[in-house]
């Protein structure tokens, strides 16, 4: 007994802990730590994997240019209104300086990418959230684009997808940003009622405003393993309700069991799940009922 | 042997016997060849009658057999790219009922069904195939899909009946139900009912109102089941026998009854004796009343299945009535 207690004090006294800055300070772009397991691997290594982390499943997000690398027949991407920029509409302080930073460290004018595509020789028009843009936030701009994308989904009959990235409404453009919901609503009621197919994926975080309106709206809503997904902010229910919430809370494997996804889809089967959808979707070609 | 039935006794009993005499035979140097012939001629003949002459108990127990092919045996089997979808949108995803979209000879259609589960973990995931408002409610969100893309829509029944619970009962089992009745009457695209395994009241119906409905040889269809009835009429549950036989609940009896169009031929003791065999008599089925039916207009497909439940019910008038007046 008192041996051991004697080697153990011959032990290391002090355990040594890195500081706060060190345990963040893997070198950008090199190295990735992953949020969920805290394992560090080779950026370049988690790219192949299409940002699925090898060790654990976690899905790291996605900008708009490795979603659509990863996602259409390659070269096919050919991207619409890309020069649409945001003004300031309420004179809202800072608002302009802010946007002009988000465009300089992400080469977007805006938080959402629009374009025709073409995934499995199939065609479809193609709206990226971009959450490396001011969160992905709902604006004028944002609103105008997927709406201007849906209607040439409607114009050209092909299916509009979307991958939902967003912590909601831009707060700077007030109640226009609020009117956003009602207007890409609008133009999916026309596109779904001349017999569009909408896609919705919806990628972490995808919440507020737009999970209220277009996010939620698909003919099939799919999520991303783990991708947040609610409308009210977790600290403002826990607030109001005076309760903790459990720890699955508004997580996309929680939305599938409430009966709100069709499916969670990981990234690596995504585009092959995705495509058996469309060619269930396809207009019927020569064969008919008749002749089978 | 597990699974087998009460009324198949004498069959598997012969079957036995036969075996024990051949392996005998291998092990001695007797020549018992006649004997097995003889018994072989008698297992035909006794196969023949208990087959051929099978009551309504003996059909509700084969329809109640733990391994008969579920809906999802049969999406495998007459189905390619079967993609499932989940949740009602509204509070959940009920396993009792699946449903997605899938390709039959090539060309898309919108299946559901009623999912039992084969053992006890699946059962509980599943809820023994009996459903909760909000299967009901997923069913109908993607009947109407089906209706936005022009597909035709295939049900497979096979449930003991929506789910009597506390739960079910506060978010409206009554109303999913109704509504998918009201709503199924107006479906613009063909609809398809198969009646697979049993047919349960309500919770059968709900996925029920179609174009045509077929029945598989054993299966049966019923407004409650054989011990429900004979507790209600008979405050005794274990007259159900005597209920099943009373209760005209079998494939033949409705198809006499003129509810159901064809009866769809099992193999000799049941649908699970061979799978494969039963979802061949299925596709065949399937694709006359496809055919059949994509040759309508929409307006007579609605009209078709008005007509179809119109005619359902029978009824005399009387002269002698002194009326309210």
């Amino acid at each position: 007994m008192l041996k051991e207690l004697f080697t153990k004090t011959k032990k290391k006294k002090y355990a040594t802990i890195p500081s706060e800055t060190a345990k963040q300070d893997v070198p950008e772009g090199i190295m990735t730590k992953c949020p969920n397991c805290k394992k560090i691997m080779y950026t370049k290594e988690l790219v192949k994997t299409l940002k699925v982390c090898f060790h654990c499943g976690y899905h790291h997000q996605m900008n708009s240019k490795e979603r659509i690398q990863s996602f259409v027949d390659s070269g096919s991407f050919q991207e619409l209104n890309k020069g649409m920029v945001s003004e300031n509409p309420l004179n809202f302080p800072d608002y302009e300086e802010k946007l002009e930073k988000d465009r300089k460290k992400t080469h977007l004018n805006e938080a959402v990418v629009t374009g025709v595509a073409e995934i499995g020789g199939m065609g479809v028009v193609l709206a990226i959230m971009d959450a490396s843009f001011r969160m992905g936030s709902m604006g004028s701009v944002v609103g105008e684009k997927i709406t201007l994308a849906i209607e040439k989904a409607d114009e050209l009959k092909v299916p509009f997808i979307i991958f939902t990235a967003s912590g909601g409404a831009r707060m700077q453009e007030g109640v226009l940003s609020l009117m956003q919901m009602a207007k890409t609503s609008v133009a999916l009621k026309r596109f779904s009622d001349h017999g569009g197919l909408i896609i919705s994926i919806m990628t972490h975080p995808t919440t507020g405003g737009v999970s209220a309106s277009f996010a939620s709206l698909g003919d099939y809503n799919f999520a991303e393993p783990g991708a947040l997904i609610g409308f009210a902010g977790r600290r403002i229910i826990e607030q109001t309700i005076r309760e903790d919430l459990p720890e699955d809370f508004q997580t996309a494997e929680f939305l599938l069991k409430h009966g709100q996804l069709d499916a969670v889809i990981t990234r690596q089967e995504l585009r092959d799940r995705i495509i058996s959808i469309l060619e269930i979707h396809q207009p019927g070609g020569s064969i008919s009922w008749q002749e089978i | 042997m597990a699974g087998d039935l009460e009324f198949e006794k004498p069959v598997i009993e012969l079957k036995k016997k036969i075996n024990e005499l051949r392996e005998y035979t291998k092990n001695t140097e007797m020549d018992l060849s006649s004997e097995i012939e003889k018994l072989e001629a008698r297992l035909e003949k006794v196969e023949k009658e208990i087959y051929e002459n099978i009551k309504p108990w003996d059909r509700v127990s084969i329809a109640r057999h733990p391994e008969r092919p579920t809906t999802l045996d049969y999406i495998s089997l007459l189905f390619t790219d079967f993609f499932e979808c989940h949740g009602d949108r509204l509070f959940g995803d009920d396993e009792a009922i699946v449903g997605g979209i899938a390709k039959f000879h090539g060309l898309p259609i919108t299946v559901i069904g009623h999912q039992r589960g084969k053992d006890t973990k699946e059962n509980i995931r599943r809820n023994f195939g009996m459903p909760h408002p909000e299967g009901y409610r997923k069913a109908l969100r993607l009947m109407k899909q089906a209706e936005k893309f022009r597909r035709p829509i295939i049900c497979f029944i096979d449930t003991k009946g929506a789910y009597p619970g506390k739960a079910a009962e506060e978010r409206g089992q009554s109303e999913a139900i109704a509504r998918n009745l009201f709503e199924m009457a107006g479906l613009k695209v063909p609809v398809i009912c198969i009646v697979i395994g049993e047919g349960g009241s309500g919770g059968a119906l709900a996925l029920g109102v179609g174009n045509h409905i077929h029945m598989l040889e054993n299966s049966t269809y019923s407004v409650i089941s054989p011990e429900g009835a004979a507790s209600i009429l008979w405050r005794d549950a274990s007259l159900a026998k005597k209920a099943a036989e009373s209760m005209k609940i079998t494939a033949p009896d409705l198809k006499q009854l003129g509810i159901i169009d064809e009866i769809i031929p099992e193999a000799r003791g049941g649908a699970h004796r061979d799978v494969n065999q039963q979802a061949g008599e299925i596709s065949k089925v399937l694709k006359a009343s496809l055919k059949e039916l994509s040759g309508l207009s929409v307006e007579e497909l609605v009209d078709n299945r008005y007509k179809k439940y119109k005619l359902i019910g029978e009824y005399s008038s009387l002269n002698e009535y002194i009326g309210v007046n």
